[in-house]
């Protein structure tokens, strides 16, 4: 099955929702509201199209921007030899997005780790804590506001 | 041929006069004893890990220094080998690690990250594992070839043959 056609069906049954569909890197993306992340990766996973494979997850911060976080989602089709990206911005006031974690098992650790980096919620995360860093760490050092020289040792540090 | 043979003066060999004995010091004694038995512990967390796994095999062999044996177990080490970066997250296993060894005790600091942290100057990595525990020898590179590792072996070693050794019953 070629891409082209994905993507037209895609924008047949998602319409409006969908924002953007261009190429990136050699790769199609397509630009989400965030509302229909699951409907949407639903829909890929099913055959013909048979995204079954969740690559990768994660997110960029574009500080300064309206919309400044945005989720990258890295789909891998086994049958069509197919690789799809999808995006999708969040606001600061409004950082949650649905949870993959009950169609791919992957993403539990993803989310766990775009969480920990971020501060992303993902609604319906079963088990949603760090997975990196240690108790007690306060923000999220992968912001683009989280100071550069910022230190937070668990146990008192000689100075050097 | 054979004239040449005989100018070489001859070699007579030693043999031990009978209930014989020979004169040292107590404190040199036991340094050389333990700079040539060191137990080591490797601490090892990341790529340096292949320099020390090079080291301590066949073709650079640190038995050859009997530092050949490494224990699995920080109570029976003597030296602790901290191979590669130390986060954050990690600085109260170290410490637990090092509190753990019984001495004497000495600690190698192998590889830049270890030294200083090396590249990652962020949130994550510890600027050089000497904010944790006093390190006796540092061993730069990223990583560090064998050789280095070889001639910190060496160098600790003349310090263990210098300090000030630390038994049971010395007086203090």
């Amino acid at each position: 099955m070629e891409k082209e056609v994905i993507l037209q069906a895609v924008q047949e049954r998602f319409q409006k929702d969908i924002l953007r569909v261009d190429q990136q890197f050699g790769d199609d993306f397509i630009q989400i509201k965030k509302e229909i992340l699951l409907p949407l990766v639903n829909f890929l996973r099913k055959e013909p199209y048979e995204f079954t494979l969740l690559l990768d997850l994660t997110c960029v911060d574009y500080l300064g921007d309206e919309e400044r976080f945005e989720m990258v989602y890295h789909l891998f089709s086994l049958k069509n030899n197919l690789r799809l990206r999808i995006k999708a911005r969040l606001k600061e006031s409004d950082l949650k997005i649905a949870s993959l974690t009950a169609i791919w098992k992957n993403a539990n650790w993803l989310e766990r780790e775009v969480f920990d980096m971020f501060g992303v919620h993902f609604e319906g995360h079963p088990d949603l804590r760090r997975i990196f860093m240690y108790d007690g760490f306060e923000g999220h050092p992968l912001r683009k506001d989280y100071p550069l020289r910022r230190r937070q040792p668990r146990i008192p540090l000689k100075k050097g | 041929m054979g004239k040449i043979i005989d100018d070489f003066p001859r070699w007579e060999p030693r043999r031990p006069i009978e209930g014989g004995f020979i004169t040292t010091k107590f404190n040199e004694l036991l340094g050389w004893a333990r700079k040539y038995s060191l137990f080591h512990y490797p601490f090892v967390t990341a790529c340096c890990g292949m320099e020390y796994m090079s080291a301590a095999c066949a073709h650079f062999d640190i038995d050859r220094f009997g530092a050949g044996w490494t224990r699995f177990s920080p109570r029976q080490a003597d030296m602790l080998l901290v191979v590669g970066t130390v986060t954050q997250k990690l600085a109260p296993v170290l410490r637990t690690v090092y509190n753990q060894m019984t001495n004497p005790k000495w600690v190698i600091a192998f590889g830049a990250c270890a030294v200083s942290g090396g590249i990652y100057d962020n949130y994550a990595v510890v600027q050089g594992i000497d904010r944790i525990i006093p390190v006796d020898v540092y061993i730069p590179g990223c990583p560090p070839r064998p050789e280095t590792v070889l001639d910190a072996l060496i160098k600790l070693q003349e310090k263990i043959q210098k300090q000030e050794q630390e038994w049971r019953w010395k007086k203090k």
